[in-house]
């Protein structure tokens, strides 16, 4: 794959839909996690990843429609939604890739498996490739660092990950 | 050493991991004993009992803080005129760099954590437990809640708990990654579904914590104790230590960077990272030990001369260090010390939670220093300049530790390489090009 220019998007370029509705699974998802709380606002983050479960990332029409479910401000919710390195307020590629680059994966060479990722993708950390399959992050430490350098692909973790793997590793994501 | 010479009575965290961590089921951790120590308390232990049992065998918080978790529960509201609902908090929000702990229990010894939370709460009184989770963690998670709908369905959660006429709840709830929910109070905020910034303190959690309510909030590690505690007694715990240390039980040590077999190892408390060292096999061919953090990311840097002290809370302080969680870093002679200040100095101030302007501004401004020496364009001054942020980010200077705990290694590093700092100054008589805005928060 080329690093040219043409393979990458920015992520606020993409299409935002404006007519985003919960369906009603979802709804019932989040009413049932609100259930579990003294205080509807203590489901937030277990309501934002229900939200985020379709797109992979939460539109503004989510936050507007799950913060009324909580009974919190559009405001507050999305107070929220930017805090935590999880919820995507941007759309991201069917795969967001995160890449431990803390100090033990630092000091066992993340670095190379990072540059590696970036020229077989052709994209740098924040940016999707141009077909939406991969979104390309850093992250901290995943708590594997005597398996350094980690990643994660999705919910799926991978460990020691070297330059050479990372081809073969990507094929498995389609 | 075999997973064979484990048992109970000396490695009581792991004797039943099995070697490719495929945890046990609720009748295969009660074959191991698992669900003694719970069994134990409902056949008639006071909560109080159980708290002054736990303040005996010596057990200090294995999250970083080392308080002692006897004192900790000793200042939650007990008796007929505590508030009816208290809370158990485990923090299970493993995200220190350099830290691979507290990911093993959860994964391979679920029940473990879910026997010593019912015990936990038992002792304070609580009527609900949460496990705060860090969202990466996807096969602790599955596992932990499977082991709570055993525990369950055996009787172990819910009402009138083995017909103690205790009543508990218990809950995995996940994060969504930011380190500072981590700190105590901040993971309060975190639970209670706001942004993740510390509380003042006083009121401390054990009073009022999460919804007001009085409020422990304890590791993993920490918390998968408390049942062998009650199955074997504080003399016993006290024991584990072998000697080694004044603190009880035994402690999940690793290490991890350039060694042969980087991995974790339960040992008694006190043991030397020497001893952690030659269980990961030495460094690996090639490299020598430069230096080391002894418990992640948040500790000072020590020598290789240091490898001889005790790796417990008392020793590891003297030597000028934290134990922190007990998990060593090791940095090798072939690694660049300024792009490892640089590496650990990116992750807190982009984990900052902005919440105060020293810890904010400071730590960015602190990384544009540092990566001007690892550039070889740093200016006269600039190590002074380092130097006095290590005392204006200090304790009592921010509302948390999380930028005093940034300056640990940096102010270590001074101490003990300066000559790599002084090297990283522009020679005198190159022009000047400024510094320019490079972007603290890329990779
Ligand atoms: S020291 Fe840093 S992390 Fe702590 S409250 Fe201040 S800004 Fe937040
Ligand atoms: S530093 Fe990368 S997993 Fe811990």
């Amino acid at each position: 794959m080329s690093t040219a220019d043409t393979n990458v998007v920015k992520l606020a370029d993409l299409p935002k839909p404006q007519d985003f509705r919960l369906s009603e699974t979802e709804r019932e998802d989040i009413l049932h996690e609100i259930s579990q709380y003294p205080e509807a606002r203590a489901a937030s983050i277990e309501a934002l990843k229900i939200a985020q479960r379709r797109l992979g990332w939460v539109p503004d029409a989510a936050i507007a429609e799950v913060a009324t479910l909580l009974g919190v401000s559009t405001a507050e919710l999305d107070g929220v939604a930017t805090f935590y390195n999880l919820i995507y307020r941007q759309p991201v590629g069917r795969h967001v890739i995160t890449i431990c680059d803390s100090v033990a994966c630092y000091l066992t060479g993340y670095e190379a498996t990072r540059d590696a990722l970036i020229e077989t993708l052709g994209i740098q950390p924040g940016q999707t490739t141009a077909d939406g399959r991969f979104t390309l992050l850093p992250i901290c430490c995943l708590g594997a660092c005597d398996h350094g350098p980690v990643l994660m692909i999705g919910e799926d973790t991978h460990l020691d990950v070297t330059p050479d793997t990372v081809p073969a590793m990507l094929e498995a994501y389609e | 050493m075999s997973a064979t010479d484990k048992t109970a009575l000396t490695h009581p965290l792991t004797h039943s991991i099995a070697p490719d961590r495929a945890p046990l089921d609720f009748a295969g951790y009660q074959s191991v004993g698992g669900y003694t120590g719970l069994k134990k308390v409902l056949a008639g232990i006071a909560p109080t009992e159980v708290q002054a049992q736990v303040k005996e065998a010596n057990l200090r918080g294995r999250g970083g803080a080392g308080f002692p978790t006897g004192v900790k529960w000793s200042f939650v509201p007990m008796g007929e005129d505590a508030p009816p609902l208290k809370y158990i908090v485990c923090n299970a929000d493993e995200m220190e760099p350099g830290t691979f702990k507290d990911r093993l229990l959860m994964e391979a010894a679920p029940h473990q954590l879910v026997e010593g939370m019912i015990v936990s709460g038992y002792a304070i009184g609580a009527s609900t437990g949460y496990i705060f989770l860090r969202g990466e963690y996807v096969l602790a998670a599955r596992h932990l809640r499977a082991a709570i709908a055993e525990a369950r369905e055996a009787g172990y959660i819910g009402n009138n708990i083995g017909g103690s006429g205790w009543d508990f709840d218990l809950h995995v709830h996940t994060g969504a990654g930011r380190y500072i929910c981590g700190e105590e109070t901040a993971l309060l905020n975190s639970l209670e579904g706001r942004r993740a910034n510390p509380r003042a303190k006083p009121p401390f959690p054990q009073v009022a914590g999460l919804w007001g309510r009085p409020t422990v909030v304890n590791n993993v590690e920490t918390i998968c104790n408390v049942p062998h505690i009650i199955a074997h007694g504080a003399d016993w715990f006290r024991g584990l230590s072998q000697g080694k240390s004044e603190d009880g039980g035994t402690k999940l040590y690793g290490v991890s960077g350039k060694v042969k077999h980087p991995g974790v190892w339960e040992l008694p408390i006190g043991s030397s990272g020497r001893e952690i060292l030659e269980l990961a096999g030495g460094m690996k061919d090639g490299y020598q030990l430069k230096a080391w953090l002894p418990g992640g990311a948040s500790t000072d840097f020590l020598l290789p001369e240091h490898l001889d002290v005790p790796m417990d809370y008392g020793s590891i302080g003297k030597a000028g260090s934290r134990l922190g969680t007990g998990l060593m870093t090791v940095l090798d002679d072939q690694a660049s010390l300024l792009g490892t200040l640089v590496n650990l100095e990116i992750f807190f101030a982009r984990e900052s939670c902005g919440w105060c302007t020293p810890c904010r501004d400071g730590l960015p401004w602190t990384v544009k220093i540092l990566q001007a020496l690892e550039s070889g364009e740093g200016e006269p001054g600039d190590i002074e300049m380092l130097e006095s942020m290590t005392s204006d980010l200090w304790m009592g200077k921010t509302f948390c530790a999380h930028a005093p705990g940034a300056m640990e290694p940096l102010q270590s590093a001074i101490k003990f390489f300066r000559p790599e700092f002084e090297a990283g100054i522009r020679a005198a008589g190159r022009s000047d090009h400024g510094r320019g805005d490079s972007d603290v928060r890329a990779a």
